[in-house]
């Protein structure tokens, strides 16, 4: 299965000989083993790659119109949504794409932590996809500020604020960061350049994410490694079928999206230009931060009075940005936090029901996030604060070490074949 | 995919009907579908309505003398307009064909009872600098219409080629005297 393929053609032979390209991309995408086994939770990976193109296409053929100074930026967009051919098209594919790229990359992380993808020998398959993550969050926020509308503008100012917490230097690292006094010119212009660079950084951590991939290859929903060639099938034709066929499908929802409810996902006050005397009445993040934003806004004021700990140093307002960075920070630490024997959730019977629970407290963190902080919401807000961490600093580790697993199959193709073992047999002679 | 195939009574390879046919619409689809997609992002680069909107302007010449010019924008370009004296006129009619690079008669150049009045692009043939010859104080160049500073091109009363590495006559751009004193241009 994976020797060299000959090549027929005379140029690619030369060209391969010299730089083997060609033999290169036959291993990782055509005869590339993959588990056998693999189920629809697997198309997320590359649906998200397909999205990076096209999110990385869109945003170029933007950048030919859109017009990154205070006076313009805002007039920019709505010139590309009325004047230029298919701006409309444009710009919904591109900020709808932004909601779709989260949404596949969450399934594809929910997917990992489901079936154990992060434990070893795939933890930094793992970290090079959180840092995916969080290129991704600071390119979409600094992005978002582009059009300059209010929550353009005021999401910019609320969350580069966030930096004033730091000890000592907050205020001159905010200036620093702003470039002013307040979010103005020089923000927007060094947040186009990010917005513009990013996504260059995130294709070269794809690279290396995929590279990391194909060193132990896919998990699978068995979670047991591949053991012979018979538990594996060669990408091509199995996955690129069933990828291309679950990208149809995404491209129906994605599309349903961007021509029918093109700005659902979006906040209509960031169709007022940017006011920087006048605050909305509520600032919301788009969807996808939400539940941290919640996180955010769930420390209690009198949160000292309660630790009594570093009082100088840590205010509500710190508190809250330490857990927000910290929700994140703390899925590094997965692999160790998570030493059970089994990976997969399937063999895992508390932990399966502890995973949709975590599911559903995600959820339940970025309903609090969409509303004001107030009486029984903040209440629900902190709980679910509280869970988020109890579950993967407690439950993971305790879990580790009490659960009860189900026997694991011998291998992939025993357990997905009827006839087992002789089946696996009969697949490595063919 | 060699253990799909299968061999006929005649001994041809014959691959599977229905997989192939799976195959190639599949594929031909598919490509349709990049190709339409493509379309957005060709016609995007295009001129957009704004820039189409301004692409046609209107001027009026009534406070112009004999023997002035101007210099208007239009589609960003500069356009030359003159008010030509009897003696220019006269002389841009008197050249024969036989001895003009870029053969063209003065009428063919001007709008029909309006010889006074030459509209020409301002953009020298030759590539793409702008002539002097607009101001009363610019070389006008031997025969006294435009002289190119880049690279000596001399254009006569009439805007055409007459010297000089350019090969064609200033262009003419569309337009039209929508009343005595005023042109549309575009």
């Amino acid at each position: 299965m994976s020797a060299a393929p000959e090549w027929k053609n005379p140029v690619v032979r030369w060209i391969d000989h010299r730089l083997p390209v060609f033999t290169f991309t036959h291993h990782s995408v055509v005869d590339y083993p993959t588990p056998r086994n693999l189920n629809y939770w697997w198309n997320f990976g590359s649906l998200a790659g397909v999205v990076l193109v096209i999110m990385i296409a869109t945003g170029l053929f933007l950048a030919m119109h859109y017009n990154p100074s205070v006076d313009q930026a805002f007039d920019s967009v709505e010139r590309i949504m009325r004047d230029v051919n298919y701006g409309w098209l444009m710009r919904y594919m591109h900020a709808n794409g932004a909601s779709m790229f989260f949404l596949v990359v969450y399934i594809h992380m929910f997917r990992a932590l489901y079936y154990g993808s992060y434990r070893a020998p795939r933890e930094v398959l793992w970290f090079i996809g959180l840092f995916i993550f969080l290129a991704m969050m600071a390119t979409a926020f600094v992005g978002y500020t582009l059009p300059w509308g209010q929550m353009s503008f005021w999401g910019a100012t609320v969350i580069t604020n966030l930096f004033s917490v730091v000890p000592f230097f907050g205020d001159a690292i905010v200036q620093w960061l702003l470039g002013g006094f307040a979010v103005d010119n020089p923000t927007l212009n060094r947040f186009y350049a990010f917005h513009f660079l990013l996504p260059f950084v995130i294709f070269g951590l794809v690279f290396l994410h995929l590279w990391a991939l194909h060193v132990h290859k896919s998990n699978n929903p068995l979670g047991v490694d591949i053991k012979t060639d018979g538990d594996t099938i060669p990408f091509h034709p199995y996955y690129t079928a069933k990828d291309a066929f679950g990208l149809g499908v995404f491209l129906i929802v994605y599309f349903a999206f961007a021509f029918f409810e093109p700005n659902l996902l979006g906040h209509p006050d960031n169709y007022i230009p940017a006011n920087p005397l006048v605050t909305p009445p509520e600032i919301v993040p788009e969807w996808y931060f939400l539940p941290f934003y919640a996180i955010l806004r769930a420390v209690p004021d009198n949160f000292i009075d309660i630790w009594g700990i570093l009082p100088i140093l840590v205010t509500a307002k710190t508190a809250g940005v330490i857990l927000m960075f910290a929700s994140v920070i703390v899925l590094f630490l997965l692999p160790w936090l998570d030493r059970s024997p089994v990976r997969s959730a399937r063999f895992r019977p508390i932990y399966k029901q502890l995973y949709w629970l975590f599911l559903a407290d995600c959820i339940i963190l970025g309903w609090v996030g969409a509303n004001p902080p107030e009486g029984t919401m903040l209440v629900i807000g902190r709980l679910a604060t509280l869970y988020y961490f109890v579950h993967l600093l407690v439950f993971m580790p305790l879990l580790s070490r009490y659960e009860k697993t189900r026997p694991l199959p011998d291998s992939i193709s025993a357990a997905v074949t009827p006839q087992g073992s002789s089946q696996s047999a009969q697949a490595q002679g063919a | 995919m060699a253990d799909t195939s299968t061999a006929t009574a005649d001994g041809h390879e014959h691959e599977e009907d229905r997989r192939d046919f799976l195959l190639t619409s599949t594929v031909v689809v598919g490509a349709a579908g990049v190709a339409l997609a493509a379309w957005p992002f060709i016609d995007f680069m295009n001129p957009s309505a704004d820039v189409l909107a301004l692409a046609s302007l209107e001027f009026d010449l009534s406070t112009m003398e004999p023997g002035q010019a101007i210099t208007v924008t239009w589609r960003s370009k500069p356009i030359f307009i003159r008010r030509r004296t009897a003696a220019e006129i006269d002389e841009a009619k008197k050249v024969p064909l036989s001895e003009l690079k870029d053969p063209q008669a003065d009428a063919d150049r001007v709008k029909e009872g309006k010889d006074e009045w030459l509209v020409m692009i301002g953009i020298c043939t030759h590539l793409g600098c702008i002539p002097a010859g607009q101001k009363a104080t610019d070389s006008k160049g031997e025969f006294g219409g435009w002289f190119c500073p880049c690279h000596g091109s001399h254009y006569d009363t009439s805007g055409r080629i007459r010297k000089g590495p350019a090969p064609k006559n200033l262009a003419i751009p569309p337009y039209a005297f929508t009343n005595d004193t005023t042109v549309r241009i575009g």
